[in-house]
Order: C-alpha cells, then structure tokens, then sequence
C-alpha cells in the first residue's frame, strides 16, 4: 500500500429537514490501502458514501478524485469516474447470465450495432479468471451461490476500471471459507493499486484486512488510524463514545451456568428436513440459552424453521414439551408457545405501514381482542411496558416502523415474540446490520430472557455473539450435530476446531437463504 | 445499504410533531374526496335542472349501489394485494342461477344464490392461495370462462320473469329510500366495522403489507385470502340479483359489463393502494358515488356517456397521483 | 431462434427437464394438440385451415407481441385494445387526405399516447395497472364521442388500398400472416441480440439494480410503452382494413386480456425478467388452434367457446405453477458452488 492520495472528502455537511447528517466530515484514503469505515447506526457513513457515490449531494464540503475537484450528480457519473460499490444486499439481475450482469449497458458491439456475445462471454471470462474465479459465464447469476454473485458484483466494478470500490457489508450473506476468497480478491485488488472502502460491523474482518480506519459517531468525525495502532476495546470506545473498560465489557465470555437439572423445554432427535437437515439432534432446557453455531449451509435456520412450524420435518422426532409433536404451521407453533425471530426482518418481520402497536401485537391479536373486536386499550398497556422495558427510541407507540432504524425495528420485533410469552424463543441473527450500541441492549436483554426462565435457541455467524451469549453452544455442519461445547471451552478457536475437524468438502456454499429463489 | 432512513423521529421529535398535520397526511386525504364530490353537488345545483330533486339523489344511489357493492369486495381483494376480475361474470352467473331459482320462495333464491356464486369465489380463492397462480390469471380465466357458462345456460337469450318479492329488491323502497341503497349502506357498515375494529381487518392489512411476515406471525394467509375472494363473489352475486330484479330479467350478455373496472377505479380512488395494505371501505364508497354524480351529471346535461368516460380516466389518474403525493 | 452465440446455456433437456418443460411446455402442448387435430380431424391439416388459423390470429398476435415487451419489463398495458381502434379510426378519418396521412398520423398518435403511458408510469411512479386502464377508459371514451358510436368508413379512393393491405395476399399467404411473422421475427432479434432488448430483461429482473448499473430506466419504460402505442395503432389499420376498409368503434375490446393469456401461456412471467416472445407465438397459436378445433368439431355452439379458453388458460396457468413449485425444489439441490483451491 502506498501513501499516494486517491481521495480526500474534507468538512463534508449535509442536512436533511430537521437533521444535520454529516457535520463536517473527512474522509482520506491512498491508493491501494483498504480502509474500514465505521461507526453505529446513524452516525453518518451511509450518507458519506450515498454522497461519494452520487446518490445523495453534500450541501457544504469537498471532494478531491485524484486531485480533480469532483462532484456527483448521479451514482452513474461516480462509476464512470472509477468509483464503485458493492452492495449488501446483492445487486444483480437474477435471471440474465454472468457476462451480461457485468457487462449491462456497455455490451461489446459487432460493426452492424448488434451485441457481440462472442467477445462479452470471453471478457467475463477473463475478469473472473484473473480474480482467480473460474466458472461458466453463459449461466443466469442467480444460480450461483451468493458468495458468487458478489463476485460478479466485483467483477463488473474491475471491468468498468474502478480505482475505489465501497463494499457495504459485503460479508454478511458469506461463511468463514467465501470471506476468505473474498479476502482474497481484496488482496489482488490492493495489487493492482485499487482502494477499497470496507464498511462493516464485524470487527475481526475489519482487523484482519483493513490499513486503517475512520470512525463516525453522531455525525461527526471521530478520528482515523491505522489500525494496528487501535485495539479493539479503543474502537468499539470510539464508536460509542463509552469507556473501554465499557466497551470490554461486550466482548467478555458469558458465566458458565450449568442447567442440567432443568426441565427439557424440547429436544430434537435425528430429525430431517429437504436437503439442508439431514440429522439433527440437540436438547433444550428451561432458562438456557443455546447458541447455534455452523458455516452457512450447515442448516441452522432451516432447523429452526422446522421447530417453528414453518416447514415439516421429513423424519425424525421433535419432542415438546414432552410431547412428541409436529407443528403445521407457523401459527400451530405459536399457540403451542414457540417463537421464532427471523434473520431478515426486512422481508419477514416488519409490516412496514402498520405502526410499532400493531406490530407488536401482531402475532397474538386475538390476546387483545375480545370477540374479535381489537381493544386499542389493552394493546396499549402491553406496548406501551414493552417500549420502555427495551428501550425503543420513538416519540410514541403510532409511529410507522419503517421509520425506525434497524435497531429499534429488531426490538420491536422482539417485542412481538415476547408479547406472546413463549416458552421458547429462537433468535436467528438478532444483531445483523445493528450497531454495537443496540447490539448490546439486545445482548442484556437476552441474558434477562433467560435469566427469567426463557429458553432461547439462539443462531449467529459471529462467534463473539454466540460465545458472550450462550450457555452451551453446540456445532452443525451439512445438516447434523458435530460437537458441542461447554464452560470453558467456548473459544472461537474450538468453534472452528469442531467445524474443520468434522465433515468433508462436499458441503455446500451456497448461503442458507441465498439459494437460488424462482 | 444499511437502515439510513433518516431518524428525525429520534434526533427531532419537536420537528416531527410540526410537520404532522395537513397540508400533507391523513386528512387531505380523508376529505378529499367527498370535498370534491360537494363541489359537484354545488355545481350541478346550479347548473342543472331538476338535480335537486330528491328523486335525483335517490337515483344517484341507486345507479352507483351494485357497483359500490362489487367494489366493497375488490377493496377487500385488492388490500390483500389480488385482483379480481371476474366480478362481473360472477354478476352474470348469479343473475342466471337466480332465474332458475324463482319457483322457490325468495330466501332459497337469494342464498342459493348466493351460495353458487360463493362457490366460484372459493375456487379463485384456492386457487391463488393453494395453487399460487397469480389473481389477475386465475380471474382473467374465470372471468371470460364464466361470462361464457352464463351465455351457454341461457344460450344467449334474456331471461323475463315476474316475481314481486324478487323484484322487491331492485325495485322497492323501505321510507322512501330504495331497497339496494339501503343494502348498500348495510354492507358498507358491516365492511367497516369489521375492517377497522376486528381482527380480520388487520390481517388483511398486514397481508397485503408484506405476507411473508404476516405468515410468519402466524395469521392463516391462504385461509383469509379464500374468505376475501369469497367475499367478493358473494357481494357481485348481490349486485347481480339487485339488477336482475330490478330488470325483471336477466341479460347474461350485458350484466356487469365492464363493472370489474369501474370498481377497480373507485378502490383506487377511494385510497386503498393496488400494492396492498389498508382497505378504505367508505373511500370506496365514495369513489362509486363520484363515478356516479359524474355520469349523472353528464346524463342530466345531455353530454353523450363517451365524454363522461375520458372524465372518468383523467379523475382516476388524478386520485391516484394525489395519493402518491400525499404519502 | 437461439443463434450459435447464444447469450446464455439455461435449458438443456437432460440438465433440468422441469424447467424445459415450463419454458417449452406450451411449445409441447401445441404439437400434441396438432398432432391429435390432424388425426381426428380429416380438413385440419390442409394448407386453407392453416393459413386460416394464422390469418385470424395475426392480429391478436401482433398485439401480444407488443404486450410481451411490456410484461417482459414487468409492466402491464390495459390500453392496447382502445389505442388499437383509434388507429383504425382514425385512419379511416383521415383517409381522404391521402394513404399517407391515413397510416402515418394514426400510428403517431397511438406512439404519442404510448409514450404519456410510459411517462406517467415512469415519471410520476404511478402502477401500469391503472395509468393503462385509464388511457384505456379515455381514449375508448374519445373515440365513441368522435365517431359518433358509428362505423368510420375509408374514403372511397383508398379503400381498396386499405382492403388489400389488410386483406391481400403475397405468394399466397396472407399480408397480415407475413406482417405478422416478420415482426416476431424483428422483436426476437431485438430482444435477444440489441442492447435495447437485454435491457428490457434488465428493468423486468431487478429494476433497481439495473438503474445502479446506469441504464435510463425511465426513458426505456417510456420507450417500451411507446412502442406497443405504435404497435397497437398499426393493427388497428391492418384490422380496418381486414374489414373491409371499415374501422368500428368497438374494435380491439378486450384484446388487451387477450393478448395477456397468450403472453402468460407462452411462458413469460407475469413478475418480468424471463420469456420471449416465441413463448407468445406459440401462446397465439394455441388459443388459435383450440378455437378452431372448437369450429371444426362443430358441435358445441359459439357460447362454449369462451368457456373453453377460460378453461384452457386456467389448466395452462395451474400446471405451470405447478411446475415452478417443483422447479424451485429442484434448484435448491443443484446449486452451482465454488470451487475450493
């Protein structure tokens, strides 16, 4: 990595009515250097990067392009000037081929005008190849993997001769093998002199392949470092504006707390399901909570789908509650007193025009109903407890949820499992995509949750998570149990340990929820 | 990109209560419509003769009743997020079955009725739901299949008949207001109430916001979407009767003709979005009545019903881009 | 249609045969049903009978190529059927000013109005659903008030010209038939083989993404929607013509659902980003075939006939669904990984 300055965005101000975003903001980053930017929810570094890449305009401020003084009317104008993202949620047209996702709107030309396949297929090719990537071209995106698919994403940033790109959360839909590739075209990429802004929440990641970092907090410029002289503890400090002894706190390893005499809520026994579970058995107990842990395709949440009922096992034994049961349906599952949190509230939690009361109350209407007439009054008591026991920041109990931030819509999510008192609450990745400040909220409330008798599965692909939340922490891997760790040995390394230990190469890569949707 | 909606909500909640009254919001919204039906009203007692007459308003009622009734129904489809275009061959079967009936006595009538043409709401329902055929197909399909069975059961011909309890419903009146308006209001209420104040009004809503999530909730997606397809059959079997008796005939041709689109065209115009989510129930209503003081008032001014028509689309788009803009 | 270079491998019989058999299912249907037409049938297969069935169809056809551009961009256009008339109308207003005026004003028109569907669609966000249905209302309105509610003649002068566009024949085969073919030929090559085509996959597949990748979504949707106006005003010449160099008021009704069930029989989703427009020849000539063999068996008297298409559509629409619900099964198992080093 060289010193030599590709951008340099100074005292960068931008208002939106009634909120100042961004103020004064700067941001720097040399050529060839990976540079991490991050900081909470809110603190600005989506709208840095909306104004880097022309989707939004700063109102004061500056940015230098290699020197030139550039501004962005249009995300178009930022590509064509060499600056590209990667989004997180994968931004491709499903079904048309590899060759044409990258090469959408320039396709190579035969003389009459036509499109010159011929030449498009061979350039794909080419691209991909020299990332270090070999597949067939012709074949629609979507029937790749979504480790893949971000490739292509990449792919078509090189070809379109970017010298920055901004990869959003770009390791959110990936397991610990496709980060690694990834990894490596960030390597080859550095090589080639290109920049790449990394923003991510994932603090191992960010140690692991960025030069230096930026931190945003309130808006506001926090600071940038190279990140070898920045420890973890300062960082998180940094970004949430606490101490670091604060800020450790977050990391620790929770209290081993043995829970073998109490009551088994479920248990699992070779149980069964499509191709991702293939044999699954696992006991639960009162007031424990269970962290899930497995590489992406391992079938965790659709192990978890079949507790809740979203889908029926094809063999095997469920036992809850003792008794031997299988539920029809999500709603089955939920009388019974079994919840599930799902990972993607975007599309399956939130019901985004109904207000943060009808949300909550959601899953259990009839609860607040008598006769089928919805009382407003007792939907508000219970709301209105639930708003201020998990801190969710709004004015009042109407508001739409998608005007909240990821944060508060996951606890009003959560909210909306609690209010149905379940004896068993599945968590699939509760904190993706929310800061560490929420991240934490939720964390303690977990700890309450069980500390007051709820047994709580809980999914993660961060290890942190699992090892500072779980009291037992067991590993799948191609759809069955490989091991289980207790007390002491819930380590990150034993984590991985188990997993390349057991099972062989023939598992797949392809994302749990990534795989190809007709 | 991560959640970046910006959080004055959070960072400014004295900006945000400033902003929460109209000019932008709910109430624009909610008295637009019948703001602009007033001013018609205004209008045309100015301009037309005889408009004020109180057989007039009567008619007007009357006229827009079977609609409204048909369009009660689409909102409840369409706020799931469906479509339903066979209404108007549902009119024409239910007229049909209604003619073969008439030896009964008129609640036989009326349920046989009305139960045939529920029937074929099920299998749309079941089909969209269990099958998972998109709406617009299934009931296209029903839709000209359906308009044909009636045509083949009566092999073209209108159907005449005298039967005054039968007729009573097109053609009665309880204390001066017509039979059918009353029904209509009588529905409408029902919908309301239901749609506002029990639960199955906010399945549907969250249905038709994101049925992913409303399924996950546990809320039996399939088993509202049958009910609201059924609905919706069984109100175009009632508007199918009322025109059959206030005919005294059935005409397996013309009944309904074209009515999937000017209820269409009141749902949209009374508020409730073609994406899905809450159902306005009185904003339907009113958008029935607006389309019909418009042909009234082109009626009443001799101005061919072609006219009214052009008026009609650019009042649709009009409504439409004003909802838009409002949210 | 798939030239040597084809832009994608997506469906080899043996690779996955339940999606050769949703993209080709309808294609399949139609063979059998020939099949079993020519065999019970003695008059089926006889050169009249066939041309026959391509020249009633040719219409509809090219109304259901126009709408499968318009689908393809997961759009949806109510209006073609009313546009289709105003084209026939309003060429034979204008007729007495000359062939000239008489096709070319027209097809600027129903262009012109193609081009507000898009705009509006476009530009002010509004739902095709409804933007179309109301163009379809007004402009069906529109021309009730211009005609009168009456039957526009051609003038006099030009109506043989009229007569033997939308009647004639060359080497046998009816104008229409050719025109009709010439055009699947043209939008098969634009979609397949222009940047203008791809594009259109692009916006149906993922809008978003493909307005991030830089392509004006807005001017192509407007483009698109331009081009089924053009389209749509043209047929309607070519049907007054048809008719003897009459162009009546209620033409093209309800053409536009028509034309949809062809699109959707023939494979394209309703949900945009896949199909074609071979999909919607084949979807024209499987509602034609079914019809005539309707006619031929003679039997059943015309009210049956709508019955059967319903049915038809419907049996169409359920077995693809049905077929996708497995494909989607099928999938899951064969995903495509990469390859560890």
């Amino acid at each position: 990595m060289g010193t030599e300055q590709l951008l340099k965005m100074e005292n960068i101000v931008k208002t939106f009515p009634g909120v100042k975003a961004l103020k004064g903001v700067e941001l720097e980053i040399n050529k060839g250097e990976v540079h991490a930017l991050m900081g909470e929810n809110g603190a600005g570094k989506s709208t840095l990067i909306k104004i880097l890449t022309g989707v939004y305009h700063h109102n004061e401020g500056s940015i230098l392009l290699d020197g030139q003084n550039v501004t962005f009317k249009t995300p178009i104008e930022a590509q064509l000037a060499g600056i590209s993202t990667i989004y997180q949620e994968v931004s491709l047209i499903p079904y048309l081929s590899v060759t044409e996702n990258i090469f959408v709107g320039r396709e190579p030309k035969t003389r009459i005008g036509t499109i010159d396949w011929k030449k498009a297929h061979k350039d794909a090719a080419e691209v991909l190849n020299n990332m270090g990537i070999s597949i067939d071209v012709k074949k629609p995106v979507n029937t790749y993997s979504t480790a893949l698919q971000q490739m292509v994403s990449i792919a078509r940033a090189i070809s379109m001769k970017a010298k920055l790109v901004v990869m959003d959360e770009p390791t959110s839909s990936l397991d610990d093998k496709e980060v690694e590739v990834l990894f490596n075209v960030i390597q080859k990429l550095k090589q080639e002199n290109v920049s790449i802004i990394f923003v991510s929440h994932r603090l191992d990641e960010i140690y692991k392949v960025c030069d230096r970092i930026t931190i945003l907090r309130d808006g506001s410029f926090v600071g940038t470092w190279p990140i070898s002289e920045l420890s973890q503890n300062q960082l998180i400090a940094s970004m949430i504006g606490k101490s670091e002894t604060e800020a450790a706190q977050l990391m620790k390893m929770k209290e081993a707390v043995n829970k073998s005499d109490e009551k088994i809520v479920i248990s699992l026994k070779n149980v069964k399901q499509g191709t991702r579970v293939t044999d699954v058995s696992f006991e639960l107990r009162k007031g424990e909570v269970l962290g899930l842990a497995g590489l992406l395709g391992s079938g965790r949440t659709e192990t978890a789908k079949v507790i809740a009922g979203v889908s029926s096992p094809d063999g095997g034994k469920l036992t809850y509650q003792e008794n031997e049961i299988q539920f029809q349906s999500p709603g089955h599952a939920i009388k019974s007193g079994v919840a599930m949190c799902t990972e993607n509230r975007k599309t399956e939690g939130i019901i985004p025009n109904m207000s943060i009361r009808e949300n909550i109350t959601l899953a259990n209407l009839k609860d607040f109903s008598t006769f089928g007439f919805v009382s407003k009054k007792k939907q508000d008591k219970v709301v209105n407890e639930f708003i201020k026991r998990m801190g969710i920041k709004t004015p009042n109990a109407e508001q739409k949820i998608k005007n909240l931030s990821g944060g508060n819509q996951q606890k009003v999510l959560l909210a909306r499992w609690l209010a149905l008192n379940p004896s068993l609450l599945i968590l699939d990745e509760p904190t993706r995509g929310i800061d560490v400040g929420a991240k934490s909220e939720i964390h303690s409330l977990i700890d309450e949750l069980s500390k007051e008798g709820l047994s709580i599965l809980l999914i993660s692909s961060e290890f942190d998570e699992l090892i500072h939340n779980s009291d037992r922490i067991i590993v799948l891997r191609e759809g069955r149990k490989i091991g289980e760790l207790t007390g002491e040995k819930r380590t990150q390394d034993n984590i991985m340990k188990v997993i390349v230990e057991n099972g062989h190469s023939s598992e797949s890569y392809g994302g749990e929820d990534q795989y190809a949707r007709i | 990109m991560q959640e970046s909606n910006v959080k004055t909500t959070q960072i400014n909640p004295h900006l945000e209560k400033k902003f929460r009254y109209p000019l932008n919001g709910e109430m624009v919204k909610s008295f637009s419509l019948p703001i602009v039906i007033l001013i018609l009203f205004l209008f045309n007692s100015i301009f037309t003769d005889n408009f004020l007459a109180a057989t007039t308003m009567w008619n007007i009622l009357l006229h827009v009743s079977t609609t409204a009734l048909v369009a009660i129904g689409m909102t409840l489809v369409i706020a799931t997020g469906g479509i339903d275009l066979s209404v108007g061959a549902v009119m024409a079967i239910g007229a049909v079955v209604s003619t073969f009936l008439l030896d009964y006595n008129i609640f036989v009538i009326i349920l046989g009725t009305i139960i045939i043409c529920a029937l074929i709401g099920l299998f749309n329902g079941a089909i969209i739901s269990y099958i998972g055929v998109q709406p617009i197909v299934v009931t296209l399909a029903i839709m000209i299949a359906g308009r044909g069975i009636a045509q083949v059961l009566t092999d073209g011909y209108l159907v005449s008949f005298s039967n005054p309890s039968y007729e009573w419903i097109g053609k009665g009146k309880i204390m001066e207001i017509p039979v059918p308006v009353i029904l209509m209001f009588l529905v409408a209420i029902t919908a309301f109430i239901i749609i506002r104040y029990m639960t199955f009004g906010r399945y549907i809503e969250a249905i038709g916001d994101n049925e992913q999530a409303a399924e996950l909730a546990g809320i039996n997606v399939k088993k509202i979407k049958m009910i609201v397809y059924i609905a919706a059959a069984v109100l175009a079997a009632l508007a199918g009767m009322i025109e059959t008796a206030r005919m005294a005939a059935a005409d397996a041709t013309r009944i309904g003709e074209l009515i999937e689109l000017d209820a269409i065209a009141a749902v949209v115009v009374g508020g409730t979005l073609m994406t899905g989510g809450k159902p306005f129930i009185w904003g339907t209503v009113f958008g029935a009545i607006l389309m019909g003081i418009i042909s009234t008032t082109f009626n009443m001014n001799n101005i061919p019903y072609s006219y009214s028509l052009i008026i009609k689309a650019v009042i649709i788009v009009g409504a439409i881009y004003l909802q838009r803009a409002n949210k | 249609m798939k030239s040597a270079a084809s832009h994608q491998t997506n469906n080899k019989l043996f690779r996955n045969p339940v999606m050769f058999i949703q993209k080709q299912g309808a294609f399949i249907a139609l063979i059998l049903l020939i099949i079993f037409a020519s065999i019970k049938y003695d008059n089926f297969l006889t050169s009249v009978n066939i041309i026959n069935i391509l020249k009633q169809n040719s219409m509809i056809g090219l109304v259901a190529i126009g709408m499968t551009f318009v689908i393809l961009m997961k759009g949806i256009d109510l209006s073609v059927g009313s546009l289709l008339a105003l084209g026939g109308v309003m060429a034979a207003s204008l007729s007495s000013y000359g062939i000239l005026a008489a096709l070319l004003v027209p097809i600027l028109i129903t262009t012109f109005l193609g081009c507000i569907n898009g705009w509006i669609i476009a530009k002010l966000k509004m739902e095709p659903f409804i933007v179309t249905l109301a163009m379809m209302i007004g402009v069906r309105g529109f021309i009730y008030v211009f005609t009168e509610e009456k039957t526009v003649s051609v003038a006099v002068q030009h109506k043989q010209f009229f007569i033997d566009l939308g009647n004639g024949a060359f080497i046998g085969i009816p104008n229409s038939v050719w025109i009709f073919v010439i055009t699947l030929a043209l939008a098969s090559f634009i979609l397949h083989q222009t940047k203008f085509g791809r594009n259109v996959y692009a916006i149906g597949g993922n809008e978003d993404a493909t307005r991030l990748m830089g392509i004006r979504v807005d001017r192509m949707k407007i483009m698109v929607y331009a081009l089924n106006g053009a389209l749509a005003g043209f047929t309607g010449i070519l049907l007054a013509g048809r008719l003897g160099g009459a162009a009546q008021p209620v033409a093209g009704n309800a053409w536009e659902l028509d034309a949809i069930a062809a699109v959707v029989i023939g494979g394209t989703l309703l949900v945009g980003g896949r199909g074609g427009v071979f999909g919607t020849f084949v979807g024209v000539m499987l509602l034609g075939v079914v019809l005539n063999v309707i006619n031929l068996q003679g039997t059943l008297d015309s009210w049956w006939q709508p019955v059967i298409r319903g049915a038809f559509l419907l049996a169409i629409v359920i077995i693809q669904a049905q077929l996708m619900k497995q494909q989607s099964v099928f999938k899951k198992k064969k995903i495509e990984h990469m390859q560890p080093r």
